[in-house]
């Protein structure tokens, strides 16, 4: 292998894309200007801010932090597919609802970075959601309403749960 | 921002990666979690001509145990370390320290032995493998040798590692179970890159004397160090205020902290003396 293109294959949101890609190019420009999937942002380019945060495999990671040659066979999750075109997310809503944004630009990464942690701690104390969420950088909301959006969000999430359960039990 | 251009090479094994490195010798960097190189080639901080990707080779990310040991392989990524229950039952530091390298899309990516071999003079993990007596196990095609962590360490960003090796393992002796330990830094954020900290592991006997200390101090000279003057005080005494006092205010002689943005000098010492207490009594009360 040398410095030429190289052939890659990723699933992103559930589709597959085929394409050449030079080493040095980031996963979050080949996201944003191959795939155009422009939801993903780019902050400070060297792992800070968060806002590039997307799902690689079933875990978050920093998409300015490596190259698309390295998400090779991976699937990718970015935030245009959490919705996928159909009506917002529960997370997404309570965003909405909440006034989780002002210019929006973090957002994607928030987004993205929240949603692991309520798919793995479905009720999580203000304290742990700060410390998720501590390696996403707003500079509009002061977090306070992103905190209650992720609360809202788990909130719901676990009535929709129990209501589930009581119906599968009756 | 964009990374300067590099020969890319992913290999599936272990001997094709020892290989390559040869082949290539300095004009190499083996990428593990990219979590500090990717960032510091988009800045163009570092330009490596040739980059090894282990992200694909296979048997480099176990966790395993032997009578002794604690064995990490280079690239278990931080966060399967953090949830491990043998890192947590075996090495209880390492897991307590793991919480302040980072983020979790950081921790996800990022592997231990990568932030080992990085020596990046505020990384957390140098300090606890210091404090533990860690050694490497580093590898080339020619053959491994094992480092101890005081050897592994040269100055910042810089091993003992030469062209064509590359780090292979971590093994961290298992904790004796009447060991206390802590680790303490202080930065504007928790999970955020830190001013200064200190690990510490401490044994009491029965008479609640000090048999064993080890106190390791991390941002505050070019590589993490013992703090052997502030050990000399503790040893052999029991751990009252005083005691911990005396040696907060020795373990400014072992380190060597510079100024920058972040802090004075000294503002580092002084921080280096709180958290050198703040370690001691967190061990002894936990």
């Amino acid at each position: 292998m040398t410095t030429d293109r190289i052939a890659i294959r990723v699933i992103v949101n559930g589709r597959s894309y085929s394409r050449e890609v030079e080493p040095r190019l980031l996963l979050v420009d080949f996201l944003r200007h191959q795939l155009h999937l422009k939801g993903t942002h780019v902050g400070c380019a060297h792992g800070v801010c968060g806002a590039c945060t997307v799902d690689v495999n079933g875990q978050v990671m920093r998409s300015c932090s490596m190259f698309a040659v390295q998400a090779h066979d991976a699937e990718i999750t970015t935030v245009e597919g959490l919705a996928g075109g159909g009506p917002l997310t529960p997370l997404q809503q309570a965003f909405h609802e909440h006034h989780a944004l002002q210019c929006g630009y973090c957002t994607p990464g928030f987004l993205m970075s929240a949603r692991e942690l309520l798919s793995k701690n479905s009720n999580p104390t203000e304290e742990e959601i700060r410390t998720w969420l501590s390696g996403n950088l707003c500079r509009c909301t002061g977090y306070i309403n992103i905190i209650r959006a992720v609360k809202a969000a788990a909130k719901q999430q676990n009535q929709a749960d129990n209501e589930l359960a009581t119906t599968s039990e009756l | 921002m964009k990374p300067p251009v590099f020969e890319y090479f992913a290999p599936d094994t272990i001997e094709e990666s020892l290989s390559l490195l040869s082949e290539y010798g300095d004009d190499a960097r083996p990428l593990a979690g990219g979590q500090s190189l990717v960032p510091m080639m988009n800045m163009r901080i570092v330009h490596p001509a040739v980059l090894v990707d282990l992200n694909r080779v296979v048997g480099l990310n176990r966790i395993s145990i032997n009578d002794e040991t604690l064995i990490l392989e280079t690239m278990v990524r931080q966060s399967e370390a953090e949830m491990h229950e043998d890192v947590r039952n075996h090495c209880p530091l390492l897991t307590k320290t793991l919480r302040y390298v980072g983020v979790p899309a950081v921790k996800n990516r990022g592997t231990v032995g990568g932030s080992l071999a990085h020596a990046d003079p505020v990384a957390e993990l140098p300090g606890v493998a210091m404090v533990l007596g860690a050694e490497f196990v580093v590898e080339s095609n020619v053959g491994r040798r094992t480092i101890k962590s005081a050897d592994f360490y040269v100055t910042e960003l810089t091993t003992s590692l030469e062209a064509g090796e590359m780090l292979r393992e971590i093994h961290f002796p298992k904790t004796n179970p009447k060991s206390r330990s802590a680790f303490v830094e202080s930065g504007n954020r928790k999970e955020g890159p830190a001013i200064a900290g200190v690990a510490c592991s401490i044994m009491l006997n029965e008479k609640s004397e000090l048999e064993e200390v080890n106190l390791a101090a991390i941002g505050v000279a070019p590589v993490a160090v013992r703090l052997t003057s502030a050990e000399n005080v503790l040893l052999g005494q029991i751990p009252d205020n005083e005691v911990i006092s005396e040696a907060a205010n020795a373990a400014v002689v072992d380190i060597d902290p510079w100024e920058d943005i972040h802090a004075t000098a000294h503002y580092r010492k002084r921080l280096t003396s709180a958290l050198v207490a703040k370690a001691i009594i967190e061990a002894r009360e936990s």
